[in-house]
């Protein structure tokens, strides 16, 4: 039996340090058991022959120097089974509705071991989400990670639903699991998800791990972890295609400052530490493709960037891991327009491995390329109309501005139960361009234009 | 070796030891499982060590073991082809070992040891041979001889040189003192590999990319940088440069980017052909991929693993480049083991020693006269991505001290789908200088004025625009107008690349004349035209001007310019001027 320690020397903030330990493994999960017999969790940070450092999940609310410290050998591992699905955990892995206890058939760790690059598979499976801005422009694929950079007071957790509901590989049966973990969000916005989950009947395929935002902030370094080792185990155990929609990730990165400050660490930019990079593609890299597996992980996460602000280090951060971001803008939100997706700094790295004439259709790059080329036009022009007026404009230009407009107000905007397929979304791309001149089409290829130029088109019929 | 060595204390990959007789950079294995590390700093009896692998579960007191070897790779046939982790760990052999995920504890040897070689012996009994010198070759891919050398430390008499099939570790031959030599080599990665002497460069890397061959060139041997907020296009920039650039050998490090991305390298890479020989690009390609979520410390090694592989190629004669994406995630991992070891930190956190590494890396490039009398290069290209898209930062910063050319990428001309989207105003090459005599002979005389003049276009382009943000186009007098029209057709028709599409993701030199000569005639035809009196708006109605847009993407390019310079004579006779 590992022994138990009343040998704290000293609690700051999260963190305690115990000394004169037998030797304590680096990682190591700790169980505390306070003097009134309540427990807490905690993991090693730190560890040497004289002092461990121990960080504690539950918060150091009444922890005192008497409390019994339990060193349990092994690291963190999160039980897993297929009857997670369904479920409502707590954000350190604790049943919080009435179900019955899981039955594990296995105990996993939940840090997750690196893909061996060499053992993936390029994502290439066009998820189609049923929204124009995303399928259309900023396409995803199974088993990529793209975020979405939102703000505060913006839709974002509307978007992640309407994907959650809509997601599918086209002609397949299929269907999505959803590992959904909260990280500091409000109750309220918990209660939302849940109430959509229920009301879809999505909850049945679903594993939900609640952290709260009065929950400890320390746990939330664990929740996105459970969160994906159980979307792992479902992917590659059990041939399930998983999307883990995390939310908030900047909770998160709150968490991971805090717990910094505490250990009194060297900060990088804007106090956050300089491990944020290391430590959040420990997170977003555990989406992907395994060759030779049936199963798949896309993460769907929700950012959202103080202050707007895409340089700040989260949303930058991420930025350089994840493979493009959906970015939700202001402007179009007070326009009135939904999903209020802009598109100009939106991108989906893995796009072009998506589409194309053997996964949705052979004109999708270049009716995409044209679209951006356009808009980014049309919305400089609006720039150049504040100023000189719009009669100062050449015909061509009014006709970019025009452009603009209509692809706010027809492409972008959509119901939010409404599910557009590719074909939908891209002939509707092509009705707005042919309201350019047929010359500035420069990014399509003639032949497309020929085949699918409303002009043409109507030719042949 | 004898040794009472035990671990003192773990933080994450820094481990500090104690009892153990250590150097600076020797290589100690950690723990029961025997986890790689190097020492990295030593403190009387306790020394520090940076572990390559994750350390969750190891505790004090496990026994530490001194290889006293310093970190090395491992050189010889088989290099090419491979795809190895930040230590040289061949990632098939690990997936075969270990399974589809990286675990801990395994050990890989970098070449391999089963494989056998046909050894042709060039040295002969009784020939003196000295540090460098070729004493035989090996086909080790169908285009690819690769020359087995003398180690740059060793020399003396042949006294016995075989002929045949041998591994990579059975001893092809034997000096004089009993010195045996095998096809492998081991060099410590921290230390250049010497050469005879350093050149200047005096070629340019041809990469088929538009922009960088037509503006901003690199010199073979030269250094350049790609700095750029996230999603800009560095990586496939980089994989654009590793894909076409006319090197012989191409060492491609993935350090901490992305899993998927790397994935993607794999597939398609095997599949591509290289456009001089026509076989599979990844016959002359070597990579070494740390993705973000693989360990710190192997990440900051992977730099140093891949630039002493591509000395060694760089040693037998040929020229190599070596792609880096990204180097600031090398600067993290600096960083990063810094913190860990309480360094007093320089600007932002990173350590005060951040400069001093990035230049000794750098400084590893250059054309060089090696040790065996062969000329041979290292282009070093480096991807940055500054926090925020911000170049003030101290990696970008640091870096443009060094390198010689900059290619800044603009995430504004990204967002408009402006690909390569590297801004033409904020980037500079400092060889356009000593290459003008390559590309007069090689391409054309004419092609410095072609290309001077079509900068300082795009830089009228830029005060134009100015104008035309406060008055509207139409307010601008017509040659300015026309300027303007001359400038997009620059900027859509011939910087534009499609990276994508199987034509125009890669442009020879003599088709990037041909297409700027044709955009600049039409330029100057039409401005003869405006003098001569005819309307702007009948020369913007040019169909042949339109038919430029696309010529860049048909297979059969000098027959499709032919027609459309044509045509365009046909139309510019009608509406007059010379």
């Amino acid at each position: 039996m590992t022994k138990e320690y009343k040998t704290i020397r000293e609690i700051a903030g999260p963190l305690i340090f115990v000394e004169k330990t037998e030797p304590v493994g680096y990682n190591e999960l700790v169980n505390i058991t306070l003097p009134d017999g309540s427990t807490k969790r905690g993991q090693v940070l730190d560890t040497s022959e004289d002092i461990v450092v121990v960080q504690v999940f539950e918060g150091a609310g009444g922890l005192n120097r008497d409390s019994r410290v339990k060193f349990t050998g092994e690291t963190i591992k999160l039980p897993v089974s297929k009857n997670l699905l369904g479920r409502i955990l707590s954000g350190s892995g604790e049943p919080l509705d009435d179900g019955p206890r899981i039955v594990p058939e296995d105990r996993l760790d939940i840090t997750g071991a690196a893909i061996n690059p060499y053992a993936r598979l390029p994502p290439k499976e066009f998820i189609q989400t049923g929204i124009s801005t995303i399928d259309g422009m900023n396409t995803l694929v199974r088993g990529q990670k793209l975020p979405i950079f939102s703000g505060s007071g913006l839709p974002h957790n509307e978007i992640a639903l309407q994907i959650a509901r809509q997601a599918k590989v086209r002609g397949s049966q299929e269907q999505f699991a959803v590992v959904f973990a909260a990280m500091g969000i409000t109750n309220e916005e918990a209660q939302y998800f849940m109430r959509d989950f229920e009301r879809t009947g999505a909850l049945e395929r679903a594993v939900v791990f609640l952290n709260l935002a009065n929950d400890p902030a320390v746990e939330r370094l664990i929740t996105p972890r459970l969160a994906l080792t159980a979307a792992e185990y479902l992917a590659y155990e059990h041939d399930m295609h998983v999307l883990v929609i995390l939310t908030d990730i900047t909770n998160y990165c709150e968490a991971l400052r805090q717990m910094g400050a505490a250990r009194e660490e060297v900060p990088g930019r804007r106090g956050y530490p300089g491990y944020m990079y290391t430590d959040l593609a420990s997170l977003y890299e555990r989406a992907g493709v395994v060759k030779g597996r049936k199963g798949s992980v896309t993460q769907f996460s929700i950012l959202s960037m103080p202050g707007d602000d895409i340089t700040h280090p989260i949303p930058d951060l991420s930025g350089y891991i994840t493979e493009g971001q959906i970015v939700i803008s202001r402007e179009l939100h007070r326009k009135g327009i939904y999903p209020p997706v802009n598109v100009l700094p939106s991108l989906s790295r893995l796009m072009n491995s998506g589409i194309g004439a053997t996964r949705t259709r052979e004109d999708h790059k270049a009716v995409s390329d044209q679209l951006y080329a356009a808009y980014a036009e049309g919305k400089d022009l609006r720039g150049l109309v504040a100023i000189v007026g719009k009669d100062a404009l050449s015909d061509r230009d009014k006709k970019f501005l025009e452009f603009a407009d209509m692809f706010e107000d027809r492409f972008v905007r959509q119901g939010v139960d409404e599910n557009r397929d590719i074909e939908t979304t891209l002939d509707l791309g092509w009705e707005l361009l042919a309201t350019l001149p047929e010359a500035q089409l420069t990014r399509i290829d003639n032949k497309y234009i020929q085949k699918y130029h409303p002009a043409h088109k109507a030719k042949k019929e | 070796m004898k040794t009472n060595g035990k671990i003192y204390r773990i933080s994450g990959p820094v481990v500090i030891i104690s009892g153990l007789n250590t150097r600076m950079y020797d290589v100690v294995k950690v723990g029961n499982e025997g986890l790689m590390g190097e020492v990295i700093g030593i403190e009387g009896d306790k020394s520090t060590v940076q572990v390559y692998e994750e350390t969750s579960g190891i505790k004090p007191g496990e026994p530490v073991e001194n290889t006293g070897m310093p970190l090395s790779v491992e050189l010889g046939p088989g290099l090419l082809e491979s795809i190895y982790d930040g230590i040289q760990r061949p990632l098939p052999v690990l997936k075969t070992t270990m399974g589809d995920f990286i675990k801990r504890g395994v050990f890989a040897d970098g070449l391999s040891r089963e494989k056998q070689w046909d050894f042709v012996p060039t040295a002969k009994k009784g020939d003196k041979v000295k540090g460098g010198d070729i004493i035989g070759t090996v086909q080790e891919t169908q285009n690819i001889e690769h020359r087995i050398m003398v180690p740059p430390d060793v020399s003396g008499t042949v006294e016995e040189i075989k002929k045949g099939k041998f591994k990579v570790d059975e001893v092809v031959c034997t000096l004089s003192g009993g010195k045996k030599l095998t096809m492998m080599q081991k060099w410590p990665v921290r230390k250049p590999r010497p050469v005879a002497k350093k050149l200047t460069p005096n070629k340019p890397l041809v990469t088929g990319q538009r922009i960088l061959d037509g503006l901003f060139p690199v010199a073979k041997g030269g250094t350049a940088a790609i700095p750029g907020p996230f999603g800009s296009g560095k990586t496939v920039t980089q994989q654009q440069l590793a894909k076409w650039s006319d090197t012989e050998i191409v060492v491609y490090i993935g350090c901490g980017e992305r899993g998927n991305e790397m994935a993607d390298v794999l597939n398609e890479f095997p599949e591509l052909e290289d456009p001089k020989t026509g076989r599979p690009l990844m016959e002359r390609t070597v990579l070494i991929a740390n993705t973000s979520n693989m360990p710190v410390a192997a990440r900051e090694a992977s730099v140093y693993t891949g630039i002493t592989i591509a000395e060694y190629y760089r040693d037998m004669g040929y020229d190599v480049s070596l792609m880096a994406d990204s180097t600031s995630r090398w600067a993290e991992a600096m960083r990063e083991i810094s913190s860990r070891l309480e360094e007093m930190p320089g600007e932002e956190g990173y350590p005060a020693y951040l400069s001093a590494r990035l230049s000794e890396f750098y400084e590893r490039s250059g054309r060089v006269m090696g040790l065996c009398g062969k000329e041979g290069s290292i282009t070093v290209i480096g991807a940055v991505s500054p926090p925020g898209g911000d170049f003030s930062e101290p990696v970008t910063q640091n870096t443009l001290r060094i390198v010689k050319v900059f290619w800044a990428l603009d995430a504004k001309l990204a967002q408009r789908r402006h690909f390569p989207a590297i801004n033409w105003l904020n980037s500079y090459s400092l060889y356009t200088k000593v290459l003008v005599d390559w590309y007069k002979e090689n391409v054309s005389p004419e092609w410095q004025k072609l290309r001077d003049d079509a900068m300082e276009l795009l830089q009228k382009e830029a005060e134009l625009q100015e104008i035309v943000q406060l008055v509207g186009s139409d307010a601008l007098p017509e040659d300015q107008q026309l300027t303007l029209e001359i400038t997009r057709m620059i900027r859509e028709y011939f910087l534009q690349q499609n990276a994508y599409h199987e034509v125009d993701t890669f442009c020879p030199m003599d088709k990037q004349f041909k297409l700027l000569k044709a955009i600049t005639t039409w330029g100057s035809r039409a401005q003869s035209s405006l003098e001569g009196g005819a309307a702007i708006e009948d020369i913007m109605k040019s169909k042949s001007k339109d038919d430029l847009a696309k010529v860049k993407f048909e297979k059969n390019f000098d027959a499709a310019l032919g027609v459309i310079l044509k045509s365009m004579d046909e139309e510019f006779k009608k509406l007059g001027g010379k």
